[in-house]
């Protein structure tokens, strides 16, 4: 059942009792999570079906574009940054034709993921953390569960569908518009050409970091998913309770993000 | 049709329901009335398992609802329909779309087929022409109706109401108690009322349980509830100006 019953727990007496407590319903809640996304992945086969495919649909429009804008201007900018920062480095030992190449692995392997995720979280996962809340608050998951239909099937099964094939598209994206930023840059003040510049990055870039970049990614956004709609489903208190959740969901999306990130660079990466 | 043996509920050190017995006969109207946070919603939310009892048994039928899982919760919760007390309507879903929802999601039913047995749910909780609204558009006693149709649209044995006259004007009220009592005269379903609401028990209730303080204090029919000597019944009779005869009444102190 996503609908759980309320907790009523007497105040810890002490420091250690609080910490103790919190390391506990830490645990537990990310067991929770982990079961509503092991039930969303078994639902995954519905994907296609003719009731989910509209959802599925809309929901692909929300995260992809809806996004799109936001993701645009940032990736652009961080391309460029990235460019002038390391061009005007790279420029004091003559090697300022490098900047495509810092660029390409700099967006593939770490920028392009974190930054995307970053976003999705920010914008898609909180208003899914928000939607569920408002919907667990308002009675409507527990009417979904009366009526027997899964919430995990119905709501969190196309967000999950959507996320994980959007994010990797969007990172895929932003990568390659960081890499056009940082060659507007690279032609207009750096003085690299345009085929130096792309020729440079090409060369050097590989496979590899395209392919571990969009690992990230997609396991970036199942995380994003899980947590933002696991806070969703915990939302207790009404109105603040949803704000609550929408903080908490964004918050710890950004940190998973960071430690997961970090845990599939060091395995890819040694 | 609905049975609790000693049913005993804590949330965390407060006892909210202390060794509550009672049946729900097939086919009648119970109602449950009490003081607020007597334990009412939550007696309500364990027949259909949003709770569960931490001492005790709750049957359907013959069946133990109170432990049930998996495929046997499924199948027992398909006895029933709800009527939560805001509705608890899908926002972003038409009135259409929320009645046909139960039917897209758990039938096969072609979509000609849905569409008769909406507008069938529809017409019987006086509902014609809002099929294309959406839920924020509609006034608190539609929504209510619309409700109602889509706890009614599976044709459940039990349909249970949580505070259905709340928020509501008199006339809205009456006109919801109606359609409870069509319910249960048209369809034969078995209904559990809960209310605060005890002009809308009397006149829809085949027998009002009285709970209070997690306990069931008393279980009779109305005209019997009126004049119960039970001192925390006739307090919760007279809040509402109600006497023994049933009719509306204020002392002259009052009207001064």
């Amino acid at each position: 059942m996503i609908t759980h019953e309320p907790e009523f727990l007497p105040p810890p007496s002490n420091l250690r009792g609080r910490l103790g407590r919190s390391v506990l319903l830490a645990c537990r809640n990310a067991g929770r999570a982990l079961l509503i996304l092991w039930e969303a992945v078994l639902s995954l086969r519905f994907v296609f079906s003719k009731r989910s495919r509209p959802v599925v649909l809309q929901q692909l429009y929300i995260t992809g574009i809806k996004s799109l804008g936001v993701i645009s201007v940032v990736a652009m900018f961080t391309g460029m940054i990235l460019a002038l920062q390391m061009g005007l480095e790279l420029r004091k030992y003559g090697q300022e034709v490098n900047i495509g190449l810092a660029v390409m692995v700099t967006m593939l392997r770490e920028m392009g993921p974190f930054m995307t995720a970053l976003i999705l979280a920010a914008s898609v996962g909180s208003a899914m953390a928000a939607e569920l809340g408002t919907m667990t608050v308002s009675e409507e998951i527990a009417a979904l569960e009366v009526m027997s239909i899964s919430p995990v099937r119905f709501l969190v099964m196309p967000r999950l569908a959507a996320m994980m094939i959007m994010t990797p598209i969007l990172t895929f994206y932003a990568c390659m518009l960081g890499v056009v930023g940082g060659a507007i840059v690279g032609s207009t003040q750096l003085g690299v050409s345009v085929p130096a510049y792309i020729d440079n990055a090409l060369r050097w870039a590989e496979n590899k970091d395209l392919y571990v970049g969009l690992l990230k990614s997609f396991v970036f956004g199942i995380m994003i998913t899980t947590i933002c709609c696991y806070e969703g489903f915990a939302t207790t208190e009404g109105a603040v309770g949803v704000g609550r959740a929408t903080r908490r969901s964004v918050v710890i999306s950004f940190l998973a993000i960071l430690v997961v990130g970090y845990i599939i660079t060091r395995l890819f990466y040694q | 049709m609905i049975r609790f043996e000693h049913v005993i509920k804590y949330f965390g050190e407060r006892k909210v329901l202390d060794s509550v017995n009672f049946k729900v006969e097939r086919g009648e109207t119970f109602v449950i009335v009490g003081f607020s946070g007597a334990g009412k919603s939550v007696t309500l939310k364990h027949m259909i398992r949003l709770l569960t009892p931490d001492i005790g048994k709750i049957y359907v039928g013959d069946e133990l609802m109170s432990t049930a899982s998996g495929a046997d919760l499924v199948r027992l919760r398909e006895k029933f329909g709800m009527l939560f007390q805001d509705a608890a309507l899908l926002e972003w879903m038409s009135v259409f779309d929320n009645v046909a929802l139960p039917l897209r999601e758990k039938t096969n039913m072609s979509n000609a087929a849905i569409e008769k047995r909406v507008e069938e749910k529809l017409r019987q909780v006086n509902l014609d022409g809002v099929h294309d609204a959406m839920p924020s558009e509609l006034s608190g006693g539609m929504r209510k109706r619309v409700g109602l149709a889509r706890a009614i649209v599976m044709n459940p044995d039990i349909i249970l109401y949580d505070e259905p006259t709340s928020g509501l004007d008199p006339v809205t009220s009456r006109a919801i108690d109606q359609l409870i009592d069509r319910m249960r005269l048209e369809l034969k379903v078995t209904s559990v009322v809960v209310t605060h609401d005890l002009f809308s028990a009397l006149a829809i209730g085949t027998r009002i349980a009285m709970i209070y303080d997690g306990r069931i204090l008393e279980i009779s029919r109305p005209r019997d509830f009126i004049r119960s000597q039970n001192e925390i019944v006739k307090r919760f009779l007279d809040a509402q100006y109600i006497t023994q005869r049933g009719a509306w009444e204020r002392t002259d102190h009052e009207t001064q």
